[in-house]
């Protein structure tokens, strides 16, 4: 059976399978025989120590480093190429065109039509309206990073993956963004890349922490309620405290 | 304020000129002053204008064929990887010879006439811009390069348009940097060109002055040079700023 992508649908979300991928940066092997799957339509956050490969991870998925060995497809064999949007911990604003310009990017980039209304759309969405002529210099850290989102929103890709997105504002900006994105977000299949433990429970459906290397993924459970939870409801506490255990921060540290 | 700056300065350096006259006690065929420089530059103002012209244009149309060729040449090294490997040291080649000394082969070559100058001008200028606007394109932040390859899906996908909307947007304060320094040398090739072998142009002028003892007349054709020289840089200057006003100056803020 082959689904037929129609114009302007989002695509089919779809599982993110990472199949036996070996990888080596700078001569260290940080992924040998790692498997994954990010299941679908779901938000699944990856925590972990930085240097872990965390983001190389995220940029093997996106099909921006040479594997060594192994393949990253979705759910049923087929290729990602064309499916992903990314979003970096700096906005990657182009600083010479204007906020909706820089939304537009991917189809200028893809040789589309300017869809200037749906850049404004988009800007609107993610609380821009009336900052679409300005340029990112004259936008907070904050705006900046809306505008990200907007640009990813605008590529409209069933697959998304964010590498420490939120991680360059303040912790009131962080708190909105999140819960703007997990709006904007719901139903794609996203792999988000944080540092920040409260994020991980905060937005994620899953939650994975990975260690190594090599690398390898181990999954800690997910406070009850929909995303975005709040910080201090249900058993919130509880995971968080699992979470940063895990992580290896509160473990008793033992002599030899 | 600027134009205030800009008479005082110049006020400051007529009154030095003419204080540098009376203290030297030097002949008027030696050194002339500032009034009778002046007096030639008015009453043979019809005459230098027209050899000021000549030089103009053959600043002008080198300037115009350096930037292209040098644009050109930097965008074919940047795009192909063997053009990197030949063309690279043609182009390093290409400043190593100096200028002075093929002035008389291109006169022998090109002529008497605006050919040879323009040919001069041209390499002058083809250098700084062509190694400058390289050193941009090079320099894009990979970041957004890799971003650009989400968009179009796959880092061989669309090039051109990479090229067109992210480098080389890129790369424009770099290529102005080289378009300044294009613009203060371009005189100097024109000049050379004229002192080797012409029939007009202000160094050509100044060469007839100089051997006929006409002191007042050469100084005027030198002033006259050094004005198209400050208002093409200024020019140069004024148009780039215009072109990449998104680029952040961030030099302290004089109270200009």
């Amino acid at each position: 059976m082959t689904i037929q992508r129609a114009r302007g649908d989002s695509g089919t979300p779809s599982d993110v399978v990472i199949d036996r991928l070996s990888l080596a940066f700078d001569e260290a092997l940080l992924f040998e025989q790692f498997s994954a799957v990010f299941p679908c339509g779901q938000t699944s956050c990856l925590l972990g120590p930085s240097g872990i490969g965390k983001s190389t991870l995220l940029r093997a998925m996106a099909g921006l480093v040479r594997l060594k060995a192994g393949v990253v497809r979705d759910g049923m064999g087929h290729s990602l190429t064309g499916r992903i949007a990314y979003m970096d911990q700096s906005d990657l604003l182009l600083p010479w065109l204007t906020a909706r310009e820089n939304v537009g990017l991917g189809r200028r980039l893809r040789g589309a039509p300017h869809d200037a209304a749906g850049a404004d759309r988009l800007l609107a969405r993610v609380g821009l309206a009336g900052h679409e002529d300005k340029r990112p210099a004259a936008l907070s850290g904050g705006m900046r990073q809306r505008v990200a989102l907007a640009r990813m929103l605008m590529e409209d890709r069933p697959i998304v993956l964010m590498d420490e997105p939120f991680s360059a504002v303040d912790a009131l900006t962080r708190f909105r963004l999140q819960d703007l994105a997990c709006e904007v977000l719901a139903g794609r299949t996203v792999v988000l890349v944080t540092h920040d433990p409260q994020e991980a429970l905060r937005l994620g459906n899953r939650i994975f922490v990975m260690t190594g290397p090599p690398a390898q993924l181990d999954e800690s459970p997910v406070p009850q309620g929909t995303t975005p939870r709040a910080p201090s409801g249900g058993d919130f506490p509880e995971r968080y405290q699992d979470l940063m255990t895990r992580l290896g921060v509160g473990e008793p540290v033992t002599s030899p | 304020m600027k134009g205030l700056r800009l008479i005082v300065t110049l006020g400051g350096l007529i009154v030095l000129w003419q204080v540098v006259v009376w203290l030297s006690g030097a002949p008027p065929y030696l050194l002339p002053g500032p009034v009778e420089t002046l007096s030639i530059l008015v009453t043979r103002a019809g005459f230098i204008a027209g050899h000021a012209w000549v030089t103009l244009a053959e600043i002008l149309i080198g300037l115009t064929l350096g930037t292209a060729l040098g644009i050109a040449s930097a965008v074919v090294i940047a795009l192909f990887r063997p053009a990197r490997r030949w063309l690279l040291p043609i182009l390093v080649t290409s400043q190593a010879i100096p200028v002075f000394a093929i002035a008389p082969l291109l006169v022998l070559w090109l002529g008497y006439g605006m050919a040879s100058k323009v040919g001069m001008a041209t390499l002058i200028i083809y250098f700084p811009v062509a190694s400058s606007f390289l050193d941009g394109l090079r320099r894009t932040d990979p970041r957004w390069i890799d971003l650009a390859h989400t968009m179009t899906g796959g880092a061989k996908a669309r090039p051109l348009a990479v090229l067109r909307y992210v480098r080389i947007p890129a790369a424009m304060p770099a290529l102005a940097s080289g378009l300044r320094v294009a613009a203060a040398v371009a005189p100097i090739g024109a000049v050379v060109g004229e002192w080797v072998g012409s029939g007009a142009g202000l160094g050509y002028l100044m060469l007839q002055a100089n051997a006929r003892v006409q002191i007042d007349l050469m100084f005027a054709a030198l002033i006259t040079l050094a004005t198209l020289a400050v208002g093409l840089y200024f020019t140069v200057d004024f148009v780039l700023r215009r072109i990449i006003h998104w680029q952040p100056d961030t030099l302290p803020h004089t109270d200009s």
